[in-house]
């Protein structure tokens, strides 16, 4: 009996520190690589892809996108998801379309603060009722839908084109789209927040060990409610964008964004368990995600194919899959060292 | 621990069943909330109670039950199927493509409608497997998992058709969403089939128990000798076959198969009647003919609403406070 | 007289929870700079009196005087900020940040309203280097070893300007080097003049680190004695409640007199591994014969039958069914192979607790129960009806959901569970832990009964009279490997302490035993 060789009870060699920094460098840095090699190969492939024109219509398109996403980055990094955000889109363009008569101003804030009222309304119930996050914004998605309808009188609602409201999505300074600063502007001023105030850094410590933060003292549910919030207002921004570039409040429009933001963040490399994941990443996951589409009418103008643009849901849950086994990969991996 | 040994069994006082009612018992809730509904519309709506009345309902739902019959199968083990509404829309986008085919066997009008029935709903079976696959095998969480087929699915079916709108007249086809046998919608007849079934396959064989072993305690199960790999990829392969059928359904009501639109927002009105039938998304806990009741909740109070004069607008907001209030009032009375 | 006053008096500590009463007249006096072993059973109240120090708990009696003061935390902060800060078994930090924010979360340094980095950075790196730990603290935390995860605990709790740190079970998880580590930290803490409270089951430890050390058995403190005036075995045998030489067979306990009839080998597991907890755990059962298996907590006992189950991997090691080698990948194989596992925790590994108690108790027959995927309900009520007779489960009746029963019942149910699978061999952990004292007997004797009739049973218990008095042999486990195999006619109480204490005769073991004698004495 015990006749352990000794070695056995050495201490082992732990691997652990150089294969976690290789993943969470693959899973930080992974997608940033994946956006450069697909702009390298739209370069080289396609004539005027890096055209000013080009990028300003894939960033004006993709910056509603992108302001949604980032504000379910921050949902999902506390563990949490946001399912409500393609209505409340809807919601806030309804609204922006209907103030718009009163300038861009007014037509901005407004919608924005509707979309935080709802935001708060989400993180209100979640923490104070304590019923799981995927239940409330599922209600959300369909009361905000209902509001929106309401608001619009069950059809979209031109924009006046009487004030500048319309400048906020077709207007161009310096060159540069609007939406795309204020695409640009939302992920800075997130970036710095997650990694530069004590609200960021609640969020990824609330989503990285919940029990952890409490016993540490932080403000658990003051920062679920506040991320929630975040999540409606970047929504409600998103869909003033929508108002302005398409003139018009689309009270049906927004579905099934809630999801694609989703993969967009996964794709992202941010953990749907919360506690870890990057700002910047999200905004690469957006514009990969995005580019395939602006790709495919590139080849289909060659003419070398025919794809329909129908396939680039197809190749975006394709991305999806591929990272997603890809990461768990790396996480087990990380796990079992 | 600490009052372990301080619980006295509780005495027996259970209003007994007939037993097709199968999990009533613990929606009790759900149910008297319908009654009350029907109780109202009685009182208040006229032209109530008539034939019409009884199948517009019914034939609004029938596609949601069917699906939200799978969700609940799938929530009962404690996860969540997304995918639902793009694989209806592959099933849809394969059957008239079958049909329509000229190529032998497909060309026979029988064969083809046989096998327009039998290969989409095998297919969306397939892909439900899939997603099994993903959470089984690969370990990832059913949300993300079933996001993919969420997106790509849907992609398929549009690449299927090309984006376009199939239209057709095929009676033979059809029937499964126009047909009355006896009067009765045969779609409305499919969903009572559909709920009876897994009500009684919940109830009474070894595979229900096994869901709910699963959902209620996975490591236990496995323990105790119960596959719950082989479970888990069973309820995501039912959930696709279902999804499969009601897109049939679907298409066969429209006479035509766009996939853009076929299925939308199903995965969402399919897991609110879940919730509001009583099923917790936690897992554990399930009842088929409950899912079908809420189905039949978020109906009526659309058709009250409706008929007395309230936007449809309006109704998705009081449709969000009943599934709110109804998750709450279940969670209150677990606690 | 300021001088000696201790840091910490808790005195005549009472907590009552429902229907239970965790603590009486508990008492816990720590004095300053000193390193103060916190030891007991399960259940003897160590981590009710803890939490009570540190606010998580409030106490129902007694009082607490720290520092001079009398004091009554409401929270782990509060207590926190009071001096007093708490190292958790798991490391109860947020994996995926930083070292230092991992430090200073909560109290981030800011500079114009933004954290201050380089300063958090900085002044990490300063508080790690105190206790010569240098490593990267810019790196999320998760890149880290889980020894050096601890020291960064450790470095967060002293960061608070605490003057006593509670470890409770610090090093369950850590493997030698780690501990040496984390020991080194403790002593240069102890050298600055905090005190901290040690918990731990692995008594090397505490004789190589501790100067005193507080037993706690049934909710009392048993004694408190200097580490260097007690031996391993006087330790061991306070905490169980043993005296040394105590007869072998009182007839406390629901088993019966007399040796099973034991027949041939079933089963024979051979120096199983598995990462730290299993390091060549062995042991061996024949029908009709009742194994205890004993250890301290930490041993590896449950880990040691759940690999047997097939519920975890091993890594090395075999075990044979019958002479033969069987590799189980999952319960379910080790369940046709006449299996039968009985939990220790009803409540995560048993019991499913929104099913009614017939399901429970057929839920591993269900497959011989079933035609054509159909329960068939007259079959399983048959088996229900019988079982709950002939166990005597308390139950309104089969349809009732488990969770509604008593902890006796519901282990009852889970037992019954086994049992109506007619196994060659069953598992029992802990089989009465937690159920009151009538159904505990009746357990005991329906254990032993089924020896009788031929069944295998290997029985893990932390009861020292449920060992000695059901077991026909005890296998004892220490620190994941099989250290002594007492047969029938040498199983006492001592002779099983003896072997939970000391184990085997090692160079290795000896040499750390002297060790922690030399700083004990020192």
């Amino acid at each position: 009996m015990a006749t352990v060789p000794a070695s056995s009870s050495a201490p082992r060699v732990r691997q652990a520190t150089n294969l976690a920094r290789a993943a969470s460098l693959l899973q930080r840095q992974g997608v940033l690589i994946a956006l450069a090699l697909l702009i390298l190969f739209g370069a080289l492939r396609y004539e005027g892809f890096l055209s000013p024109y080009n990028i300003s219509t894939v960033l004006r398109y993709n910056s509603m996108f992108g302001l949604i996403a980032l504000g379910m980055t921050f949902v999902i990094m506390t563990g949490g998801i946001d399912l409500s955000v393609g209505s409340v889109a809807a919601l806030a363009s309804v609204v922006a379309a209907l103030l718009s008569p009163y300038g861009m101003l007014v037509g901005v804030l407004v919608p924005v603060l509707v979309g935080m009222l709802v935001g708060f309304t989400n993180g209100w119930i979640i923490t104070r009722l304590n019923i799981l996050p995927f239940i409330v914004t599922l209600a959300m998605l369909l009361a905000a839908r209902g509001l929106a309808l309401i608001f619009a009188n069950n059809t979209s609602v031109g924009v006046s084109y009487e004030t500048d409201f319309t400048y906020f999505g077709k207007g161009d300074f310096f060159g540069v789209p609007i939406p795309a600063l204020v695409l640009f502007a939302a992920f800075i001023l997130g970036s710095v927040m997650l990694s530069f105030t004590r609200f960021g850094r609640h969020v990824l410590a609330v989503g990285g060990n919940e029990e952890a933060s409490r016993l540490m003292g932080l403000p658990v549910e003051r920062t679920k409610i506040a991320v929630y919030t975040l999540s409606g207002a970047l929504a409600g921004l998103a869909g003033v964008i929508l108002a302005a570039q398409f003139g018009a409040g689309q009270p049906t429009e927004g579905l099934g964004w809630e999801l694609s933001s989703i993969a967009s963040v996964v794709v992202g490399g941010t953990l749907l368990t919360g506690g870890m994941g990057s700002v910047g990443a999200t905004l690469a996951g957006v514009l990969l995600l995005g580019l395939i589409f602006n790709i495919l009418n590139f080849e289909n103008g060659r003419g070398s194919i025919s794809l329909s643009a129908y396939w680039q849901s197809v190749i975006r849950g394709s991305f999806l899959l591929v990272v997603v086994l890809l990461q768990n990969r790396l996480t087990r991996r990380d796990q079992r060292s | 621990m600490a009052n372990a040994d301080t619980t006295v069994p509780r005495p027996t006082r259970r209003i007994v069943m007939p037993s097709w009612v199968g999990g009533v018992g613990q929606t009790y809730g759900a149910l008297i909330a319908l009654l009350l509904l029907i109780l109202f519309n009685l009182i208040f709506t006229s032209n109530f109670v008539t034939e019409q009345t009884l199948y517009v309902n019914l034939t609004q739902v029938a596609t949601v039950v069917i699906v939200a019959t799978g969700m609940t199968l799938v929530i009962a083990t404690g996860g969540i199927d997304l995918s639902v509404g793009s694989l209806m829309a592959i099933a849809g986008a394969l059957a008239p493509i079958i049909f329509l085919s000229k190529i032998p066997p497909f060309s026979d009008p029988f064969v083809g409608n046989v096998l327009a029935f039998i290969i989409p709903v095998l297919v969306a079976g397939v892909f439900g497997l899939f997603n099994g696959t993903l959470v089984t095998r690969f370990k990832i969480q059913p949300i993300i998992a079933t996001l993919v087929l969420f997106i790509a699915g849907r992609g398929i079916a549009q690449v299927i058709t090309n984006g376009n709108l199939q239209a057709f007249t095929n009676p033979g086809f059809q029937y499964i969403g126009l047909g009355r046998p006896l009067g009765i919608p045969l779609q409305v007849i499919l969903m009572l089939a559909i709920v009876a079934l897994f009500a009684w396959i919940m109830r009474v064989t070894i595979f229900g128990r096994y869901v709910l072993a699963v959902g209620g305690n996975e490591s236990a199960a496995r323990l105790a000798g119960v596959p719950v790999s082989w479970v888990k990829l069973a309820v995501y392969g039912i959930s696709g076959l279902l999804s499969g059928i009601a897109g049939l359904i679907v298409i066969a009501r429209n006479a035509s198969s766009d996939a853009n639109l076929v299925g939308l927002d199903m995965e969402l009105d399919a897991i609110a009647a879940v919730a509001v039938g009583g099923t917790p998304l936690t897992g554990g806990r399930a009842t088929v003919v409950g899912t079908l009741i809420g189905a039949l909740i978020i109906q009526l109070i659309r058709y009250t609403l409706l008929v007395h004069g309230v936007p449809d607008a309006a109704a998705r907001v009081v449709k969000a406070a009943i599934i709110l209030l109804a998750v709450y009032v279940q969670r209150q009375r677990r606690s | 007289m300021e001088q000696v006053e201790p840091l910490l008096r808790m005195e005549g500590i009472t907590k009552t929870f429902p229907g239970a009463i965790a603590l009486q007249d508990a008492s816990l006096t720590v004095g300053r700079a000193e390193v103060h072993a916190l030891v007991g059973q399960n259940g003897a109240g160590k981590s009710t009196l803890i939490k009570i120090l540190t606010g998580a708990y409030r106490r129902d009696g007694g009082t607490i005087i720290f520092d001079g003061r009398q004091v009554d935390f409401h929270s782990p902060q509060q207590a926190q900020a009071n001096g007093v800060s708490t190292i958790y078994q798991e490391v109860n930090l947020v994996p995926f940040r930083s070292v230092s924010e991992n430090i200073f979360m909560g109290r981030e340094p800011r500079r114009y309203g933004l954290i201050d980095r380089r300063r958090m950075n900085a002044d990490s790196a300063a508080l790690l280097a105190r206790f010569r730990i240098h490593i990267d603290v810019t790196q999320p935390l998760l890149t880290f070893n889980v020894a050096t995860q601890q020291m960064v605990a450790v470095a967060r709790a002293v960061s608070f300007q605490s003057k006593l740190v509670v470890m409770d079970e610090p090093t369950s998880s850590l493997d030698e080097r780690e501990v040496a580590t984390l020991f080194e930290v403790i002593r240069q803490l102890k050298s600055e003049g905090v005190s901290v409270i040690f918990v731990s089951h692995r008594l090397d430890e505490l004789y190589a680190v501790c100067d005193r050390v507080t037993i706690m058995r049934d909710g009392r403190t048993v004694e408190s004695r200097p580490m260097s005036e007690i031996t391993k075995l006087e330790l061991v045998a306070s905490m169980l409640g043993k005296e040394l030489g105590e007869v072998r067979r009182s007839g406390a306990t629901g088993f019966g007199e007399g040796v099973h009839h034991a027949e041939e080998q079933l089963l024979d597991a051979r120096d199983l591994q598995r990462d730290r907890v299993l390091q060549g755990a062995s042991l061996s059962v024949r029908a009709g014969e009742i194994v205890g298996l004993a250890g301290l907590l930490g041993s590896g006992r449950t880990e040691t039958a759940r690999a047997v189950f097939g519920a975890d991997p091993v890594q090395a090691g075999e075990v044979l069914m019958d002479g033969k080698t069987v590799r189980f990948k999952s319960p379910r194989d080790a369940i046709r192979a006449g299996l039968g596992f009985c939990t220790e925790d009803r409540k995560t590994e048993g019991i499913i607790p929104h099913m009614s108690v017939r399901e429970n108790l057929t839920l591993a027959l269900l497959p011989t129960l079933t035609r054509y995927g159909i329960v068939q309900r007259d079959k399983q009520q048959v088996i229900v009806d019988n079982f709950i007779k002939r166990l005597g489960i308390k139950t309104s009746g089969p349809d009732q959901k488990i969770r509604e029963l008593s902890g006796g019942n519901q282990q009852k149910v889970l037992l019954a569970r086994w049992l109506c699978m007619n196994p060659r061999l069953l598992i029992l952990d802990e089989p009465t832990r937690g159920i009151d004292v009538g159904a505990k007997g009746e357990i005991q004797s329906l254990i032993n009964e089924l020896a009788d009739q031929g069944l295998g049973v290997l029985m893990i218990s932390s009861e020292i009279e449920e060992l000695t008095e059901g077991s026909d042999r005890i296998v004892v486990l220490r620190d994941g490997k099989t250290v002594a195999e007492l047969p029938h006619e040498e199983v006492t109480q001592s002779a099983i302490m003896d072997a939970m204490a000391h184990g085997p005769e090692n160079p290795a073991e000896a040499g750390s035993v002297a060790v922690a004698g030399g700083g004990a004495g020192g």
